[in-house]
């Protein structure tokens, strides 16, 4: 008889995953046009081995201490979880890290090892351009040539990322092929790497992508788990009741969840885009109203029609308009071991203002999203639960947005 | 026997090389893709690859990325494409179909209903360009149950040991990418090219096409001296994206650039006979 998905939970060495060719349970692999399987061979060839070296790892550790500022502190929202009247809620600011956002984490580590494979050229997708601001930036602090690939609607609405990428000395090219956002980006990003594959490294920014990408993007995001981990054993004596991250593509969720996943006690709680709310179809929220197939090199959960072709989606937040996600949060859905839900465009905003006034941080768009479905678990759980936010960016990139949602003329 | 090894073995008796148009289906609208099917085998097929629209084909340079758009804005399906090859099948049951496009369609309908929908509609060989054959598993055993041919890419970048692998799994032809790039790109290195085929040669019987950068009836006729078939699509389609509103104008744009294709390699092959 077939395991139910409890006794699964309990039997998961969650080490082993994926398996050596990139699969959490079905999902997950490699479907890419056959001018990449050699490429990505060397590559995964190339991380597994620079995964465990001290010297790269040295050389990781010390960058991300000195140029990101890591750790990022675990910081205890009083005013607000008083305010809220349930659980303690703490946030892992990566807001703090240099560029704003969790997204150098991952730049940093890819880029470290394009240089130790001998690549001169990053490229890289981008949908708020956070990860485009952050490759254009490790690029141009290891003097590599670096060409982000950005949705033509997403260039008007990040219009100051976009100038932060150029002045970084990074060549911004405007996608305007199919639904002009994220998932394009990304689709002309794997075509400049099928073409220019000989001296080319391709940053992916989320733990989507072909086999190794879930996986190497995930290792060098766990950092932020880790530290948490430790930093709320240190604070509370104990470990939290549950965990809170957005999910688009899902790297900052996986890497705060991913060094928790042995510990059954903790739950996790991935938040999707509910854009107008999931009845309308508007959103971005494929592991709560998808299903799974094959998009971007990996079996996952998606927003597609019913003849399988892939769907534009909505959100408020750019980071999170993507119709697909990384394929280890859909196998941990499957198995139950995380639950993901979804919040409004509306509800995400009220979450950006309630942070902003009682704490003094503006966080991203993306972020608030995690902050709203916080509010609702914190009064769940009552006030002897503790609940950590991933803060994974800061919101200074949505300012025009949110002017703009309010009717305000900057 | 499958039609495509016949229409192979067939040709090779006559030491002629296969020619093989693509467009997508539904492209510029649906009502065309059978007319221009039958116009393509007229002006010198000898097998015919029809693409399913993807809204994503990452394989795909932005001819057929366009081809792509236009087609699905008719809301062209995977099952529309099925219908349409079950058309074709009524007037001509000899030339070889091949359908190439993504995954993701294929995944929605189920891999048990697209091998026995397709087989029965007369498609002959299924080339999806992003299931590598390490993934393809279950779909394999469906396709090879169904008598439809799985046919692969070989790129440039392909190891030795990886081209076995593929030889192995295929059927019907190979596929081999004349260049590092999408389709519809310009940079072809026809010796290299050569020397590739001729690897391939040692590895497998199966014949072996040659596609991607060919555009003109000069490049066709000089892979057609390197490989057992040449594939021609963003060629064709740019025919079809300059022309979209005419129908009468593609059909003849298409077909007499097909054509010229076909005398070149021909003239080509007679010569060196």
């Amino acid at each position: 008889m077939a395991k139910t998905s409890e006794d699964m939970q309990q039997t998961v060495d969650y080490s082993q995953f994926p398996d050596k060719d990139g699969h959490f349970g079905v999902y997950g692999g490699r479907f890419v046009p056959e001018t990449l399987m050699a490429p990505l061979a060397e590559l995964t060839e190339a991380y597994l081995r620079y995964r465990n070296d001290p010297d790269f790892l040295r050389e990781l550790d010390n960058d991300a201490t000195q140029f990101v500022g890591r750790p990022s502190p675990l910081y205890f929202a009083e005013r607000w979880s008083e305010k809220i009247g349930g659980a303690r809620i703490y946030l892992k600011r990566e807001d703090l890290n240099h560029t704003g956002a969790h997204k150098i984490n991952n730049a940093l580590g890819q880029a470290l090892l394009a240089k130790r494979m001998g690549k001169r050229r990053v490229i890289a997708e981008t949908g708020a351009g956070q990860h485009g601001v952050a490759s254009a930036t490790v690029a141009a602090r290891l003097g590599m040539e670096c060409v982000v690939y950005m949705g033509a609607d997403d260039i008007q609405r990040q219009s100051p990322n976009v100038f932060r990428m150029r002045l970084l000395g990074a060549k911004v090219v405007p996608v305007t092929s199919g639904t002009r956002t994220l998932k394009d980006a990304l689709n002309e990003a794997m075509r400049d790497w099928v073409t220019n594959v000989d001296d080319t490294f391709y940053i992916i920014g989320t733990v989507a992508g072909p086999h190794p990408y879930p996986l190497m993007v995930r290792d060098f995001q766990t950092i932020m788990g880790r530290e948490a981990r430790r930093q709320i054993l240190e604070q509370e004596g104990r470990l939290p009741d549950a965990l809170v991250a957005c999910v688009g593509g899902g790297s900052n969720a996986i890497g705060l969840f991913h060094p928790f996943l042995n510990d059954a006690s903790v739950q996790l709680h991935g938040v999707e885009a509910g854009g107008y709310g999931i009845a309308s179809g508007q959103h971005a929220a494929p592991l709560c109203a998808g299903k799974p197939g094959v998009l971007h090199g990996n079996r996952t959960y998606l927003m597609e029609d019913e003849g399988g072709q892939i769907i534009g989606t909505h959100s408020i937040s750019a980071g999170l308009d993507y119709p697909g996600v990384g394929p280890e949060h859909s196998w941990l859905k499957d198995i139950k071991r995380a639950v993901y839900t979804s919040v409004t465009d509306d509800e995400a905003m009220q979450g950006f203002h309630a942070v902003t006034r009682t704490e003094g941080i503006i966080p991203a768009l993306e972020t608030s999203h995690a902050l709203a479905h916080a509010e609702k678990l914190a009064r769940e759980l009552g006030p002897d639960g503790i609940i950590i936010v991933n803060l994974s960016g800061r919101g200074d990139k949505d300012l025009q947005t949110v002017a703009n949602v309010e009717g305000i003329t900057l | 026997m499958s039609r495509i090894q016949a229409r192979f073995d067939a040709l090779k008796a006559d030491g002629r090389r296969a020619l093989i148009p693509y467009v997508t289906a539904g492209d510029p609208n649906p009502g065309l893709t059978v007319p221009l099917m039958h116009g393509l085998v007229e002006a010198g097929a000898d097998i015919v690859e029809v693409g399913v629209p993807f809204s994503d084909p990452i394989g795909d340079g932005p001819v057929i990325q366009l081809a792509c758009e236009r087609a699905l804005v008719h809301g062209t399906s995977l099952r529309d494409v099925l219908g349409m090859v079950r058309e074709f099948r009524q007037k001509d049951s000899e030339t070889p179909v091949v359908l190439m496009g993504y995954m993701n369609p294929v995944e929605v309908m189920g891999y048990v209903r697209f091998a026995q929908e397709a087989a029965e509609a007369g498609v002959d060989g299924v080339l999806t360009v992003d299931m590598p054959p390490e993934e393809m598993g279950e779909l394999s055993e469906r396709l090879a149950a169904a008598g439809l041919d799985p046919i692969f890419l070989v790129a440039p970048t392909t190891t030795e040991q990886r081209m076995q692998v593929i030889c192995d799994h295929a059927r019907g032809f190979i596929y081999y990418v004349s260049l590092k790039g999408v389709t519809g790109s310009d940079t072809l290195d026809v010796e290299a090219v050569a020397g590739r085929v001729d690897r391939l040669h040692h590895m497998t019987g199966l014949p072996v096409g040659v596609g991607f950068g060919i555009s003109t009836p000069e490049k066709a006729a000089q892979m057609s001296q390197a490989a057992d078939a040449v594939v021609v699509g963003s060629a064709l389609v740019r025919q079809i994206q300059e022309h979209t509103d005419d129908d009468g104008l593609i059909l003849e744009k298409v077909t007499g650039l097909l054509a010229s294709m076909r005398s070149a390699m021909d003239a080509d092959a007679s010569a060196t006979a």
